[in-house]
């Protein structure tokens, strides 16, 4: 083969760049609207799941995904520094991810043990009523792990202390290590614990080593062997979003709304 | 067929395996293996980044300069992986999120880049793309029968369907832990290539 001249060189380079990019750029356009379903699709059935109303693994159809949400879960979205409702926001597209990039609906946040640098004005919280009562609220919970930011949800009684479930959906942390995160059985010991004590402060966390059962041990999860640093970012991002920084202000008016209520 | 066509298809499933016998393709294959279900989309994905990667390097293997060559191939192997990526993300999406980074990383999975520089570069498109269907076969060949008794094994689950009942559901079985890990996938790739270097005794070294 004789040798190319330069000119030929840069002008394939650049052939070979267009069309590839133009395959991978219409590609993404063109999937982008169903892969944003299936992204929110997949965030119902994570508040499904920790809401007991499906179990993880469980193949459903959208169909019946979309139903049972419908049925059972009010999204609301949430002013997190006064904990009031805010019934303008559109909760369905309300992304609180590009809200937090926002500088217009988010703030740097206050040094914190979680990883949280900024901190978005709203947040969408998912109630699951039951008969016109709520019987519990689940709350986005996020922060950094080892290697990578870890999104989940926390679901309350509506006692806002008894903890009812946790879930991660999204995360990076090393596969069978700090990937335990998503373990059923390890997120099977969060159910009964409590995440205030009797005083009202923050009490429950991630330790090192085994914990009793949560009638024993009530304020203690068993920590992730190997896991370290995810195992103390879960309990740091847990007390974050419990605390006045999150859902602090919104937990006491729920408080106070239900014991007037009830 | 001809016998150069039928070689470039069926040698990669045992004679030059890319996993047992070339010993590409390790990672990807400890990581996704721990399911079946995982196992056989990844072989997917990797069957269709590499027969078509294959088939473009050799379309235009006249074309290429040869002092850009492996940019090249790299500019068009990541193209399609991107491509293969969203496409999961858009149809399958449990299971591309359970395969998380390791579609990504077919770009970098040697085997892709090995099939292209060291055949399609010299080789008609129609044999090349039989070469990299025959690689693709050969790699999910692994990949499949690794997954199948790490899930087995590990717990006594076939594609997510209980195939043994286990202990803590009241059955006999007590699943082995072990294989759900890395090393499962190290000692069922070691009895593979032991098993292969037997029958084929060949590809021994000396």
């Amino acid at each position: 083969m004789q040798p190319h001249s330069n000119a030929y060189i840069v002008g394939f380079a650049a052939a070979v760049c267009l069309v590839c990019s133009i395959v991978v750029s219409s590609t993404a356009v063109a999937l982008r609207p169903r892969q944003a379903q299936n992204r929110e699709l997949d965030r119902q059935k994570q508040v499904l799941i920790v809401a007991g109303l499906m179990h993880a693994g469980e193949s459903v159809e959208a169909a019946e995904v979309q139903r049972l949400f419908d049925e059972s879960i009010v999204a609301r979205a949430v002013e997190l520094s006064t904990g009031t409702y805010d019934e303008s926001v559109d909760t369905a597209t309300y992304d609180q991810r590009k809200a937090t990039r926002d500088p217009a609906m988010s703030k740097p946040a206050d040094p914190n043990t979680a990883g949280i640098r900024r901190l978005p004005y709203k947040a969408v919280v998912y109630q699951k009523v039951v008969d016109g009562e709520i019987e519990m609220l689940i709350l986005p919970i996020e922060g950094a792990g080892l290697w990578s930011t870890l999104y989940g949800f926390l679901a309350l009684a509506s006692d806002t202390t008894t903890i009812e479930g946790i879930t991660f959906y999204e995360h990076g942390e090393t596969p069978g290590l700090g990937g335990e995160v998503d373990n059923p059985s390890w997120k099977a010991l969060w159910p009964g614990r409590h995440a205030f004590n009797d005083n009202g402060e923050i009490a429950i966390e991630v330790i090192k080593g085994n914990a009793g059962t949560p009638a024993d041990d009530p304020y203690r999860v068993d920590g992730l062997s190997g896991a370290t640093i995810t195992a103390r970012a879960v309990s740091h991002l847990v007390q974050f979003w419990l605390a006045d920084d999150g859902f602090g202000p919104y937990l006491d008016q729920f408080r106070a709304d239900e014991g007037g209520a009830g | 067929m001809n016998q150069a066509r039928k070689k470039a298809l069926l040698d990669p499933l045992f004679n030059d395996n890319p996993i047992a016998a070339q010993v590409l393709g390790i990672c990807s294959a400890l990581a996704v293996t721990t399911k079946l279900e995982t196992s056989v989309v990844m072989s997917l994905a990797v069957i269709a980044v590499l027969s078509l990667s294959n088939l473009t390097v050799s379309l235009i293997r006249n074309l290429i300069p040869s002092s850009i060559r492996i940019i090249v191939q790299l500019t068009i192997i990541a193209s399609l992986v991107i491509v293969t990526d969203q496409i999961l993300q858009a149809f399958v999406y449990d299971i591309s999120k359970q395969l998380s980074v390791f579609v990504g990383l077919i770009i970098t999975n040697c085997i892709v880049m090995g099939r292209a520089e060291a055949y399609a570069m010299q080789n008609p498109p129609f044999e090349s793309l039989l070469d990299g269907l025959g690689n693709g076969f050969g790699y999910s060949l692994i990949l499949i029968v690794v997954g199948f008794f790490r899930e087995l094994i590990g717990a006594g689950k076939l594609f997510g369907h209980q195939v043994l009942p286990v202990v803590t559901e009241g059955g006999w079985y007590q699943p082995n832990g072990l294989f759900v890990l890395s090393p499962g996938a190290f000692f069922l790739i070691g009895i593979f290539i032991w098993w292969l270097r037997t029958w084929k005794p060949e590809l021994q070294e000396d």
